[in-house]
């Protein structure tokens, strides 16, 4: 027992990170209608500039208590990144605003490829060390359990920024806009919104998602390379797939359901018979039956028009 | 609020508007003026150089058949489509290649064909999205409180989803939801359209009564060019693209060609 409950929390703190992630392509597809594929180099970049900025001001964020400059760095670098999902949508999405979605998703792939290599041929290809920015001490105590602080944190955070999401798009006026665009662009231009505006702010605020789920993911698993979002990006898109795509709790909920499934396929696949590699393949597999038998997804509306 | 002096489906029409009025003249102020429009989708030429005008307070329709361009037009005019020719004049200022939203910000708006509410939100987010570039919170509590008073069945199901409304219920919320941008100029397309005829003599009673108490200027797309000549002043008939006919809507409920074709006499 007490394992099967250790493993459905290794599977919730990775799944939230998958949260965090498919939000960014869930929110994009809600106001573009199109899967946004550089979304897991935004992520990988995120990790990579917390590694900078560590790198930077070092001696500073040592001398600040560890939650301090902890906030310092996620903050800095998810503004960083929001400014880069700007930068992308505004050169490489906005010139095919009017075009057949094929163009721009073909191109996403092509932004993404960009990004990789930029990124290994300004970082390098081998694998760095990323600090530790919360530390790696479990918690003792924990009724048997094996929690360290790193996954309480990343918990907390993604629970923290999930809340925050939740109140820019529900609450704010930005975010009925967001809301209103993804159900009817020509209305809500027609309402008076400036919809590049608003896309802009829905892939920076993506963005900064992203970035702050390289950060706390990477916090985990404290090795770093320019590739390190292609797997957990595309994890993430099965993820918001999964929760129904343009659905923000329906993205949410998909990331914890791939985490957890997977973790126990990794913990149970001996028992099981399935040898451990294959837990990689475990979001795909989900991914195939979402699609057979839901393909709106878990959350999602089938799209329908009164007329 | 007298809604039982002027039905604007009755047999005689409205005399809210002074004569004078009564058709575009350089008399009185014109709000908007369309010279030479015209429009085209890829090859396709929807409109072949239309030239309108509407007065000030007023209620103008453009009738004719499916495909005349009618649509167009008024998607011209809130600039989701872009006039590949021609000058749109509202409120003596060129809006001819200005963006959709800068135009609802001069007053002009158009409340599209198949009513577009967005239909997850709820009926009061809608409304709060018609009042999306109203910064006085006191003006837009009150004219919610006035679209309320005019569609009571709004207020009823203020926090359903617009999606779960009846056709007509979704067109009031369309209608209202325009009135929170602080229109001067009400487009209005097809407002009929797959509508239960109960509800449709509401809708029109209701515009003829804001059009007098807001001092709305409307331009009013319809098939049903019956109930448009009753509650408008002025006509347009629009046929391939091009006004064919053009008149005050009385002489036009008048002319042998309109009835024959239009008005099914």
């Amino acid at each position: 027992m007490d394992q099967f409950l250790q493993q459905l929390l290794n599977g919730l703190f990775q799944g939230s990170i998958y949260a965090l992630i498919a939000l960014g392509y869930t929110m994009v597809y809600g106001v573009l209608r199109f899967i946004n594929f550089a979304h897991g180099d935004v992520f990988m970049l995120g990790a990579f500039t917390a590694l900078g900025l560590h790198k930077l001001m070092g001696p500073t964020l040592a001398s600040l208590p560890w939650p301090v400059s902890l906030l310092i760095v996620l903050l800095v670098s998810m503004t960083l990144c929001a400014a880069l999902g700007i930068i992308i949508e505004r050169l490489a999405y906005r010139p095919l605003r009017d075009r057949p979605r094929l163009n721009v998703l073909i191109t996403a792939i092509g932004v993404s490829l960009f990004i990789e290599y930029s990124a290994q041929l300004l970082f390098g290809a081998t694998q760095r060390p990323f600090p530790d920015l919360i530390p790696r001490t479990a918690i003792a105590n924990a009724g048997g359990l094996t929690i360290s602080v790193a996954q309480v944190i990343v918990l907390v955070t993604t629970l923290a920024l999930l809340a925050g999401l939740r109140i820019v798009v529900m609450k704010t006026k930005m975010g009925l806009a967001m809301r209103a665009l993804s159900l009817n662009p020509t209305a809500s231009t027609l309402m008076g919104v400036n919809n590049s505006v608003v896309i802009s702010f829905t892939f920076g605020l993506g963005s900064a998602l992203a970035a702050a789920g390289g950060i706390l993911y990477a916090s985990l698993y404290p090795s770093i390379e320019p590739f390190m979002g292609i797997q957990p990006g595309l994890k993430a898109f099965v993820a918001a797939v999964l929760g129904g795509i343009g659905n923000i709790p329906g993205a949410a909920l998909g990331g914890l359901i791939i985490g957890v499934t997977e973790t126990l396929v990794k913990g149970y696949g001996q028992e099981l018979g399935i040898p451990s590699g294959y837990s990689e393949g475990v979001a795909f597999v989900l991914l195939i039956l979402i699609l057979v038998f839901k393909p709106s997804g878990i959350l999602g509306r089938v799209e329908r028009e009164k007329v | 609020m007298s809604r039982a002096g002027c039905s604007a489906v009755s047999a005689v029409p409205c005399k809210a508007v002074p004569d004078s009025l009564s058709q575009p003249s350089t008399l009185s102020t014109l709000l908007l003026t369309v010279e030479n429009l015209q429009v085209s989708y890829g090859s396709i030429r929807a409109l072949h150089g239309i030239s309108l005008s509407v007065p000030q307070g007023s209620i103008v329709t453009l009738i004719g058949a499916n495909g005349a361009g009618k649509s167009t037009t008024l998607r011209a005019l809130s600039g989701l489509v872009k006039a590949s020719a021609g000058t749109v004049t509202y409120d003596g200022k060129d809006i001819t290649r200005l963006a959709p939203n800068k135009i609802v910000a001069e007053g002009l708006c158009h409340v599209p064909e198949g009513r577009m509410v967005f239909a997850n939100l709820t009926v009061r987010e809608n409304l709060k999205m018609g009042a999306y570039l109203q910064r006085d919170r006191k003006w837009i509590a009150d004219q919610t409180d006035y679209v309320f008073g005019l569609f009571p069945r709004l207020k009823e199901r203020e926090n359903q989803s617009a999606g779960t409304l009846s056709g007509g219920e979704q067109q009031m919320l369309a209608i209202g939801r325009a009135l929170l941008s602080r229109p001067k100029f009400l487009m209005l397309d097809e407002p009929s359209l797959g509508i239960a005829p109960l509800l449709v003599k509401t809708i029109f009673e209701r515009i003829v009564e804001i059009n007098r108490e807001q001092g709305l200027t409307v331009l009013l797309v319809e098939q049903n060019a019956n109930l448009a000549l009753d509650v408008s002043t002025y006509g347009y008939v629009l046929e391939s693209g091009k006004i064919l006919i053009e008149g005050p809507s009385k002489d036009l409920k008048a002319n042998p060609e309109v009835q024959a074709a239009y008005l099914g006499c």
